[in-house]
């Protein structure tokens, strides 16, 4: 899949970080999207140029129309048409139901959902002229099982994970794939700011004992959009340690 | 544009961006039943013509259109409009 041209939204560290890194060990031209971090995302391109990949770094928002429009055309300019999109941008905004206020609702529904139907209905341009394309998004555990205080965060896991199956359905007879990967408790900056009791505690409940790595997230991100998973579409998988069983 | 000339384009549309045999393409063709275009195929046709014509077609619009002919005279009356 020499030819193929990806975008990973939310690539400047953490899981996206990882499967930007992943896929351009896979031959894929990356455009690496970041929402502030231009330094940490520059890193990220410098990674993967060192070792003989090609990326770049995209300044985007999300969840804003315009800016995700503006983003597929500069980088089609650059690498050609986008095949593979992983939609892995998101935030959490914790607090229990009944103290969640409507901009903590909207925000992390705007970030986490409404860019993947934004990313997604950008990139199913180009893919279905070239009846080609996978597109992995990023759900969670949360969106699997749910999780006390992460309503609104839960909920746009879930959603996405409808919205998987939905999209895969309608595009499955141009040979385009749609699947989600729900990663459990992970070992980023994300999980960092939940605190040593709360994640002593996940530790606890995972089979495999220890959190995961970004990078064990991204090798099933990398196997989702290789030729070997041809016929997997519409599936959540879950990369949990064992977290749900 | 002429009539002729949104004919000609249409057909070009057809067999490039859906694949079609252009011997099949009349302007009586029904999409679904006649050029066996799913439904997915119709709206890639859409955007194929908002593209190539720089018209704007609503879905409202879009969902009356069953043959080619009838896509012929909607981007004819919103060019001429």
């Amino acid at each position: 899949m020499t030819s193929d041209v990806a975008i990973v939204t939310g690539a400047s560290r953490g899981i996206g970080r990882a499967i930007a890194i992943e896929l351009a060990s896979r031959g894929i031209a990356v455009a690496v999207n970041y929402a502030a971090n231009a330094d940490k995302a520059g890193d990220v391109v410098a990674a993967i140029e060192a070792s003989g990949g090609r990326a770049l770094a995209i300044k985007a928002d999300v969840s804003d129309a315009a800016s995700v429009a503006e983003m597929f055309s500069v980088v089609g300019e650059a690498f050609g048409p986008v095949t593979v999109l992983v939609n892995n941008a998101g935030i959490t905004d914790d607090g229990l139901i009944l103290r969640m206020d409507e901009e903590q609702w909207d925000r992390v529904i705007q970030t986490n959902l409404t860019s993947v139907y934004l990313c997604t209905k950008q990139a199913l341009r180009s893919m279905i002229r070239a009846k080609r394309g996978r597109i992995v998004n990023i759900s969670s555990v949360s969106g699997v099982s749910g999780n006390a205080g992460q309503a609104n965060y839960a909920a746009s896991k879930a959603g996405i994970i409808g919205f998987t199956k939905s999209v895969a359905k309608e595009v499955g007879s141009r040979g385009i794939t749609v699947n989600a990967v729900a990663p459990g408790f992970i070992n980023t900056e994300m999980t960092d700011a939940l605190g040593d009791a709360v994640t002593e505690r996940a530790v606890g409940q995972i089979t495999l004992g220890r959190l995961g790595r970004p990078e064990e997230v991204a090798s099933v991100v990398g196997y989702l959009v290789s030729d070997g998973a041809s016929y997997i579409t519409g599936q959540a998988i879950v990369v949990d340690g064992g977290l749900a069983l | 544009m002429e009539r002729a000339e949104i004919e000609s384009k249409m057909s070009e549309l057809l067999v490039d961006e859906l694949g079609l045999d252009a011997d099949k393409i009349t302007m009586d063709s029904r999409f679904e039943e006649d050029l066996e275009v799913d439904s997915l195929g119709v709206v890639e046709l859409l955007m194929a013509l908002e593209d190539n014509f720089g018209v704007q077609i609503p879905d409202e619009e879009a969902e009356q259109l069953s043959t080619v002919g009838q896509a012929v005279d909607l981007v004819a009356a919103k060019l001429n409009a």
